[in-house]
């Protein structure tokens, strides 16, 4: 294999591994905030199991969001040095300003919010929670600014090959910014949504009849029950706003190859970059177009469109967009049909009368955020492609000259640990709703514990 | 605007500065995990917890190093990092281990704790010596051959060691009783390998380089210069005369094998980039070469301006809510 593709697959892994942590922290950070100013007005215990329970998912999932987040800082000048070389007047600041305002506020008050709480007041506690929330929002929106710019960019010229910023207004609010940087936040709320459902779900099979447990189903369902409509919403907007700046991309996703009208909704295709065309589909007919143009004859661009004169494809593959697309709707559409449910349920029944199969669906839906988040990103990104930078570079011209066997090797090491960690993350989430949130090790301090209350309660 | 040609020394003084800091604060972190091995369980723990609240912080200071780098010399960034891909990924994986033991030998099963342990080690390893070879391999001028790659297996062991000894002096200052005297002794056995380390460094980079060794030997910089070895060596002298006097009655000067490791690295480090400048790819590249625009460095430069000195205050906010001797870290 090729240097360009290994460093592809090993970036691609890298931040595949990476997103999994931050899409946790991001939002988790504000439902930690919301436990603690509920325990601090309701003073009911069960606010602060909650956050103590949630708290420790966040310590693990930040640590691996953090270390993670090095490596990719790094692979910039390993693997594509043409990067920076090429865009570094714009991305540089924005990096900069990631690391400068968000980076060292989440880190410093990291410590003080998981070890501080009985070495500072309450409100310090409460402001460091607060910091670190804020801390892990602002590092979204600059990583999120530069990665729309990547699709979208605006406010440069080009000097002599190299990008230079002519007006940083329209830089940070590119035309895809706000649009990318919503449907990910909502993203992220949705995987936390599904996570402590999810969680909570699993602990009330297991037995565990902890007040924080009902109220944890609660919150993570109502959630979820929330924000999967405006998700919708905001990625059929999102969607909008793609096939305005990036036809391509719309086009690879559905699964249209000739600009033309009444084009259907496709459910089911295989397309093929030989024949150019799909060699079998299932669609619903005009569809496509209603959606993406609000009418029916509406004209929706074609992949053809996107192949040079010398035959040279300017367009992504168009397998992988396709399919990491109907995956993310996929499993959007089974959380709204969940959350939704829920919400009947309970309002029928109550948090603590819900039936088996469907707590054991919402654990089984524990980490269903991920798949659709990681669908969604390689829609969007390998539909990037071939660009780095929409019309300024490619992935090609950026790569960096390294031996391939050196590639492979890194990778190879890579992946292993990713996977070990990814098992062990999994496995240590269970193991701590298993054992309702209380380590092993005991806990010196006096006052607020969890230890004599949170074990697990035998089931009546 | 700034001035052009005074950004870029800003940026290089500001990267070496990130870099420093980098060196001694996680520097201490690291040795913390070098030296588990020669602790029991319970010792362990307090360790653990001696740099629990700040390790993710002084992580931090790599990223902002990389990060300036990355953003105001991005040519260099790129030449630098792809000489250097081997050590880079060792070091990254390395990095990744220590972090994410640090919680997973707490939160795991009971039994999962040793492994975790031993990653934790293993990682702290994997990147004192990873960072000790980049070091030795940039002083060589980035060139694989074999002795130069030997020689940067050199300082990568210097560099180990000299992280063990700081984190020694880290566990002196922050834990008293027998893991006191303990570290005491880890110490001890440190101290001729930052010798070992900064001799061989010192030695080897004026003879590498004609250039540098005129910056050092010619009149009236040498003189000038003086301070610097002797002040470290006197540094040396102090240090082993107080580690063998530790502990002391009241705790008295239990802080000073950490101050005197850290006043060693700032005295080391200023060597280093008194030898280097104006180069940042050694010999072939000046700073203002490797430049980014004027434009984009001013832009950054508003906002370090700006945001440093928060930063710096709420670090010391932080270690000051975490100051005295390590307790049993807990989340209540």
């Amino acid at each position: 294999m090729d240097t360009l593709l290994l460093s592809r697959i090993q970036f691609a892994a890298n931040i595949s591994f990476h997103i999994l942590f931050p899409t946790i922290t991001i939002a988790l950070g504000w439902v930690l905030l919301f436990f603690k100013v509920r325990f601090n007005r309701t003073k009911d215990r069960k606010w602060m199991d909650l956050y103590m329970f949630w708290v420790k998912v966040f310590a693990l999932s930040f640590a691996m969001g953090v270390v993670s987040g090095i490596t990719m800082s790094f692979q910039f000048g390993t693997n594509w040095p043409g990067f920076m070389e090429t865009v570094g007047n714009v991305a540089g600041p924005l990096l900069a300003y990631e690391v400068l305002t968000a980076f060292f506020l989440e880190a410093v008050f990291l410590g003080i919010m998981l070890f501080g709480a009985s070495r500072v007041p309450g409100w310090l506690h409460t402001m460091a929670t607060t910091l670190v929330a804020f801390g892990t929002t602002m590092s979204a929106f600059w990583i999120l600014v530069l990665n729309s710019w990547m699709h979208t960019p605006a406010g440069y010229e080009l000097v002599d090959g190299v990008v230079v910023a002519t007006d940083w207004w329209a830089i940070i609010f590119n035309p895809s910014m706000p649009y990318r940087l919503v449907h990910m936040l909502l993203a992220s709320g949705l995987t936390v949504a599904f996570l402590i459902a999810g969680l909570s779900a699993y602990r009330w099979l297991r037995g565990d009849r902890a007040p924080a447990v009902a109220t944890g189903l609660r919150v993570g369902v109502m959630l979820g029950a929330v924000l999967i409509p405006i998700q919708i919403l905001a990625g059929d907007m999102h969607g909008l706003n793609t096939l305005e700046h990036q036809p391509q991309k719309v086009a690879a996703m559905e699964g249209n190859w000739e600009t033309q009208s009444h084009v259907p909704l496709l459910l089911f295709a295989l397309p093929n970059e030989e024949t150019r065309s799909n060699s079998f589909e299932i669609g619903i007919p005009s569809l496509a177009s209603v959606i993406l143009k609000h009418d029916p004859a509406g004209v929706v661009p074609g992949l053809n469109d996107f192949v040079a004169e010398d035959g040279t494809v300017m367009h992504p593959p168009v397998a992988p967009v396709f399919w990491s697309f109907r995956v993310m709707v996929g499993i959007g559409m089974a959380m709204l049909v969940v959350a939704w449910a829920g919400v009947y349920l309970m309002w029928r029944r109550g948090a603590d009368a819900l039936p088996r199969p469907y707590l054991w669906g919402l654990t089984g839906m524990s980490f269903a955020g991920w798949g659709a988040t990681l669908a969604g990103w390689y829609t969007t990104e390998i539909g990037r492609q071939p660009w780095l930078v929409q019309g300024v570079l490619t992935v090609k011209e950026a790569v960096g000259d390294i031996a391939s066997g050196m590639v492979l090797s890194t990778l190879i090491a890579y992946l292993a640990v990713y996977a070990v960690l990814l098992a062990a993350y999994i496995g240590v989430i269970f193991h701590l709703a298993r054992r309702g949130g209380v380590l092993y090790e005991p806990v010196a301090s006096p006052g607020m514990q969890p230890v004599t209350r949170a074990g697990v309660h035998p089931a009546e | 605007m700034f001035d052009p040609v005074a950004l870029p020394f800003i940026f290089a003084a500001l990267m070496g500065v990130s870099i420093l800091l980098y060196v001694v604060l996680d520097g201490f972190d690291l040795g913390v995990g070098l030296l588990f091995p020669f602790a029991d369980e319970d010792e362990r723990d307090r360790m653990i917890a001696s740099i629990g609240p700040f390790w993710d912080a002084n992580e931090t200071w790599l990223v902002l190093a990389i990060g300036l780098l990355l953003v105001a010399f991005p040519v260099a960034h790129g030449d630098i990092l792809t000489a250097l891909y081997l050590p880079v990924a060792v070091m990254l994986i390395g990095l990744i281990l220590r972090g994410v033991a640090f919680e997973f030998r707490a939160k795991a099963p009971l039994g999962h704790k040793k492994p975790w342990d031993v990653a934790f080690w293993a990682g702290s390893l994997m990147t004192a010596l990873s960072q000790g070879f980049m070091l030795g391999m940039y002083v060589m001028g980035l060139e694989w051959t074999w002795a130069k790659v030997g020689f940067a297996t050199l300082t990568a062991g210097a560099l180990a060691v000299a992280y063990s000894f700081i984190g020694a002096g880290w566990v002196i200052l922050k834990t008293d009783g027998a893991l006191q005297r303990k570290a005491v002794d880890w110490a001890k056995g440190g101290i001729w390998g930052i010798v070992l380390g900064m001799g061989a460094v010192s030695a080897a980079t004026p003879l590498v380089s004609q250039r540098i060794f005129d910056k050092w030997f010619s009149f009236p910089e040498v003189a000038l210069l003086a301070p610097l070895p002797l002040v470290s060596g006197g540094l040396v002298v102090a240090l082993w005369y107080v580690l063998r006097r530790l502990p002391m009655e009241e705790d008295r000067l239990a802080w000073f094998p950490f101050v005197g490791a850290t006043a060693l690295m700032v005295l080391g480090f200023c060597g280093m980039a008194y030898s280097f400048y104006p180069y940042i790819v050694p010999e072939q590249m000046t700073i203002w070469e490797a430049a980014s625009s004027t434009e984009a460095l001013s832009i950054i430069l508003v906002g370090t301006l700006f945001v440093l000195p928060v930063i710096l205050g709420y670090t010391v906010l932080a270690y000051f809510i975490f100051r005295g001797k390590a307790t049993k870290l807990s989340y209540d």
